[in-house]
């Protein structure tokens, strides 16, 4: 039996829901999928939820992570919430690029920065 | 072990999978093995794995929808001077022209369809082959 381990660590400042990725890699469907539900019961558990997205660890994702994203990104706004990015490395900001999603995503340096704009 | 040529694919390794996600990890281990030992950049490394997480990922959802009777082969050849690889899926096919933009902005916010993209952005040479069942990919190591 193999037990589904937490992709994400979070912890709450001043009413923010700072959410750290874990995984150096957000590739593999298993991880990705895990990571969706994850996130997803979070948000579902906190109308108008802020939530602040850290890719401190991560070093790859895939196109199929990038989906998740998005559709965080939709489920937090039909919740009233907002959620931010921060901390993504040059290489994986290139991804964002590259497919114009810094357009919908709120983005910041670091994670301080995102903070004082909640 | 016997030499590899990018240039000539009758040299190249070959590694058949099932059509299961982690079966994938088979020859990306493998080739990533062989980036390392080319001494690949970084850059180019991150180029390459996220290729080939992107076609692995087409051949085996998309190609062969997950069915375990077909198969995925994958063919490769990494030289200190470039990496090919070549992905096939035993699936119907598909015409790449037709793969929509995903950047116009009725299709932004929607959360599929930029695999192909990333491939092309980020590998010096991408060929679809026979109806786009087999993705031809090429990275220089600089």
């Amino acid at each position: 039996m193999t037990e589904e381990r937490s992709h994400l660590t979070v912890t709450n400042r001043s009413g923010v829901s700072v959410v750290e990725l874990a995984d150096r890699k957000i590739l593999d469907e298993l991880c990705i999928a895990e990571i969706r539900d994850q996130l997803s019961k979070l948000v579902a558990n906190t109308d108008g939820i802020k939530l602040l997205l850290s890719f401190k660890s991560v070093e790859h994702l895939s196109s199929a992570a990038i989906g998740v994203l998005i559709t965080l990104n939709k489920q937090v706004a039909e919740q009233s919430g907002t959620l931010k990015l921060s901390d993504i490395a040059p290489q994986i900001y290139e991804v964002f690029k590259i497919t114009r999603l810094y357009e919908i995503f709120d983005i910041y340096d670091t994670a301080e920065q995102a903070l004082r704009t909640f | 072990m016997t030499e590899v040529d990018p240039d000539n694919e009758a040299t190249f390794r070959v590694c058949v999978i099932k059509s299961d996600p982690q079966e994938t990890e088979i020859p990306k281990k493998a080739i990533f093995q062989e980036l390392q030992r080319c001494r690949f950049c970084e850059d180019a490394q991150f180029a390459v794995k996220l290729a080939l997480e992107e076609a692995l990922c087409n051949a085996v959802k998309h190609g062969n929808k997950c069915d375990p009777t077909k198969q995925v082969t994958v063919r490769y050849a990494v030289t200190p001077e470039k990496a090919v690889i070549i992905v096939r899926d035993e699936g119907p096919g598909f015409i790449p022209e037709d793969i929509p933009d995903p950047t116009t902005p009725d299709r932004l916010p929607l959360p599929d369809g930029r695999g192909i993209m990333l491939v092309r952005a980020y590998m010096d040479e991408v060929v679809f082959r026979d109806h786009g069942r087999e993705i031809y990919l090429m990275k220089r190591r600089q």
